[in-house]
């Protein structure tokens, strides 16, 4: 079963780096969120697998609950449609 | 000619002579409810020779046209029953689907892309007529007695009986059975008088949904919008029915006001929206709703069963409310027949209870995902979402998460006690629990379906290259005899691949084994045959057991498993 590589494995990682931040340039938060799902939805179909992509929510959702939250930020809401 | 209005029809209703008779007369089934579960059920005990009494409340059939998708399974099921070609004459058989975001199409799909079925993958028709013809159908039957207006409102039941007690104009009166099964809607009235409860997760989204009678020229599908620029914000949906009306679908988002968004005054501009202002119509029926998946524990309480929405609630989305509900009483009738005639311990009707809690936990799942898909619960669920759908044009990938609604497909019962486990190896869907897949085949030199020549007994479906062969002549002297052994009745299929259909020598006149013919090699490769491959399937056309080669004690093995007896 494949499993999570936390190794590195980037080709050129200073190179990824620029060209994630870069994609961001010029974009309001909103947008960078767009983005952001898309590249997270476009890297998921790549990994494929289940297993591993569980594992990868599972490091970064606790690296998120390891952090303190700070007072003004709230869980998001449930929010209707309109 | 202007079709028969099935809303309109009052069902007849006379004094039952229970309310001037003294002392308690006991049936074998009462079934509560007469919505298209409490119906197929009925029918399906009736037809098996287990008499059934269906009651019901009021003496109406469905108002509005509500259930509207019913799924191929649906169809097959109602196919064994005799009564399928007046749902398929009827109604509006599709297959293919698009969705829309913002106005463009994203994809495109087919829910039945392969050749070599009787049913298409659905009909739309209105559930009065669903009803309607099931009633007929009902009517038909020597065995069922129907009555309307005859609303129960006490339920008690001792190790040896259920006790109802039924209120009609005429008075009330008590009357016994040995199992009662609850086909009456969400609101149960039988599960509240026996204090149970269907629990599950209320969503926060409010429907409009609107029946208008047009003359359109667009193609027979279904279609969905997401965010469309004539309902922004919102998703729409689309069906035909027959009769020239289609159904539409909004999604209004919680804070809408139920009663005002359901004024023609305030549907109408939506609809006019929708449709441009080309487009003449009428709007015939309209409904606000809100859902809630939720599931009873347990199926089963002692002599007490449910079925359908009593049992088992979800979205509309996926149309698998109506669709399971039919699954439910397909999968239950057979084991109370049995049970009731003694041919099966009462323990079967736990299988019941297991298979079908099983398969609502999947609808549920599936229902719950299309639902939050519909209706992101966060900004980032929403960002997602818009995502899937932004990219879903381009990117094939995409698109298999575009989740519009999964609609119903017959439920695999994987882990049913009533499976013998595999012990040789098979490829393809046809495991241990599925739903039998039809096939096209040759019977008594006609073209015919594979699902036409199975159901409503136990099947063994042997396939071989000739009747010749030594397996097929050892399938044929199993069930040449008399005395078979095998507890219940069992149906002797034997499938050859020979295109000319030689007659079984061995096999005598009236009978055993039929001779199939597949004709089309469509039965060989859905079913992964072979020459000596031998099927198990039960009364609802579900397989049970497999093996590679027929051994009679094997598979009298799985009948007694399959039937409950180890």
């Amino acid at each position: 079963m494949p499993s999570l590589n936390i190794e590195p494995n980037i080709t050129a990682p200073d190179a990824f780096y620029e060209a994630l931040i870069d994609a961001h340039r010029g974009l309001t938060l909103q947008q960078s969120q767009a983005l952001n799902a898309r590249l997270i939805l476009l890297l998921a179909n790549q990994v494929g697998d289940i297993g591993v992509l569980r594992e990868a929510l599972r490091h970064a959702r606790q690296g998120i609950d390891d952090e303190p939250v700070g007072a003004n930020d709230s869980p998001s809401q449930t929010k209707g449609n309109s | 000619m202007a079709a028969f209005d099935y809303q309109r029809l009052s069902l007849p209703y006379s004094a039952p002579a229970e309310c001037r008779a003294a002392g308690v007369a006991k049936r074998p089934v009462i079934v509560v409810g007469g919505g298209p579960v409490g119906l197929t059920l009925a029918i399906d005990l009736a037809r098996y020779g287990t008499p059934a009494l269906l009651v019901d409340e009021d003496d109406k059939l469905s108002s509005g046209s509500r259930a509207i998708c019913f799924a191929k399974r649906t169809l097959e099921i109602w196919d064994r029953l005799g009564c399928c070609s007046a749902f398929t004459r009827k109604g509006v058989s599709w297959k293919t689907g698009k969705v829309f975001f913002r106005d463009r199409q994203v994809y495109a799909f087919d829910l039945l892309p392969e050749q070599g079925h009787c049913h298409p993958a659905f009909v739309n028709l209105q559930q009065y007529y669903a009803e309607g013809f099931l009633y007929e159908h009902a009517l038909a039957q020597p065995n069922l007695e129907m009555r309307w207006k005859n609303r129960v409102v006490g339920v008690e039941q001792t190790p040896e009986r259920v006790l109802a007690t039924v209120e009609t104009p005429d008075g009330r009166y008590r009357i016994a059975c040995d199992y009662l099964v609850a086909c009456d809607g969400s609101r149960s009235p039988v599960r509240e008088m026996l204090g149970l409860t269907s629990e599950g997760q209320v969503f926060r989204d409010r429907f409009l949904i609107a029946d208008v009678k047009m003359h359109a020229d667009l193609p027979i599908e279904r279609r969905f919008w997401f965010d469309p620029s004539f309902h922004r914000g919102g998703s729409a949906l689309m069906h035909r029915q027959p009769d020239d009306v289609w159904r539409i679908d909004f999604q209004l988002g919680w804070d809408a006001d139920p009663v005002a968004e359901r004024q023609p005054e305030r549907v109408i501009p939506r609809i006019r929206a929708m449709l441009g202002d080309d487009t003449p119509f009428e709007l015939v029926w309209c409904s606000v709703y809100t859902f809630a998946c939720t599931r009873m524990e347990h199926f089963r309480h002692g002599r007490v069963l449910f079925a359908g929405d009593s049992a088992h609630g979800v979205s509309p989305f996926g149309a698998r409310g109506a669709n399971s509900g039919v699954q439910d009483a397909d999968n239950l009738a057979w084991k109370l027949h049995y049970v009731v005639r003694g041919d099966a311990p009462a323990d079967l009707l736990d299988s019941y209870a297991s298979e079908r809690e099983r398969a609502a936990d999947e609808n549920i799942a599936h229902s719950t995902r299309s639902a939050d898909f519909l209706t992101p619960k966060s900004e980032a669920s929403r960002v997602f979402r818009d995502a899937v759908l932004s990219l879903a044009q381009d990117h094939p990938f995409a698109r298999r998460l575009v989740n519009s609604g999964r609609l119903s497909t017959a439920t695999t019962l994987v882990d049913s006690p009533l499976n013998t486990p595999d012990g040789d190896r098979f490829a393809g869907a046809m495991v241990p629990g599925a739903a039998a897949a039809d096939a096209p085949v040759i019977a008594d030199g006609r073209r015919d379906w594979f699902l036409h020549q199975i159901g409503g007994r136990f099947a063994a479906v042997h396939f071989a290259a000739s009747t010749e062969e030594a397996g097929a002549r050892a399938f044929c002297q199993a069930f040449g005899g008399e005395a078979r052994g095998f507890g219940v009745d069992v149906d002797a299929l034997l499938v050859t691949s020979s295109e000319a259909p030689a007659k079984a020598s061995h096999a005598t006149h009236d009978a055993r084994p039929r001779v199939l013919v597949d004709a089309e090699r469509l039965f060989a490769s859905r079913y992964d045959a072979k020459p000596g491959t031998t099927y198990l399937l039960r009364p609802d056309q579900h397989v049970c057991a497999r093996w590679r080669a027929f051994d009679a004690a094997a598979l009298q093995a799985a009948i007694a498993r399959a039937t409950g007896r180890r």
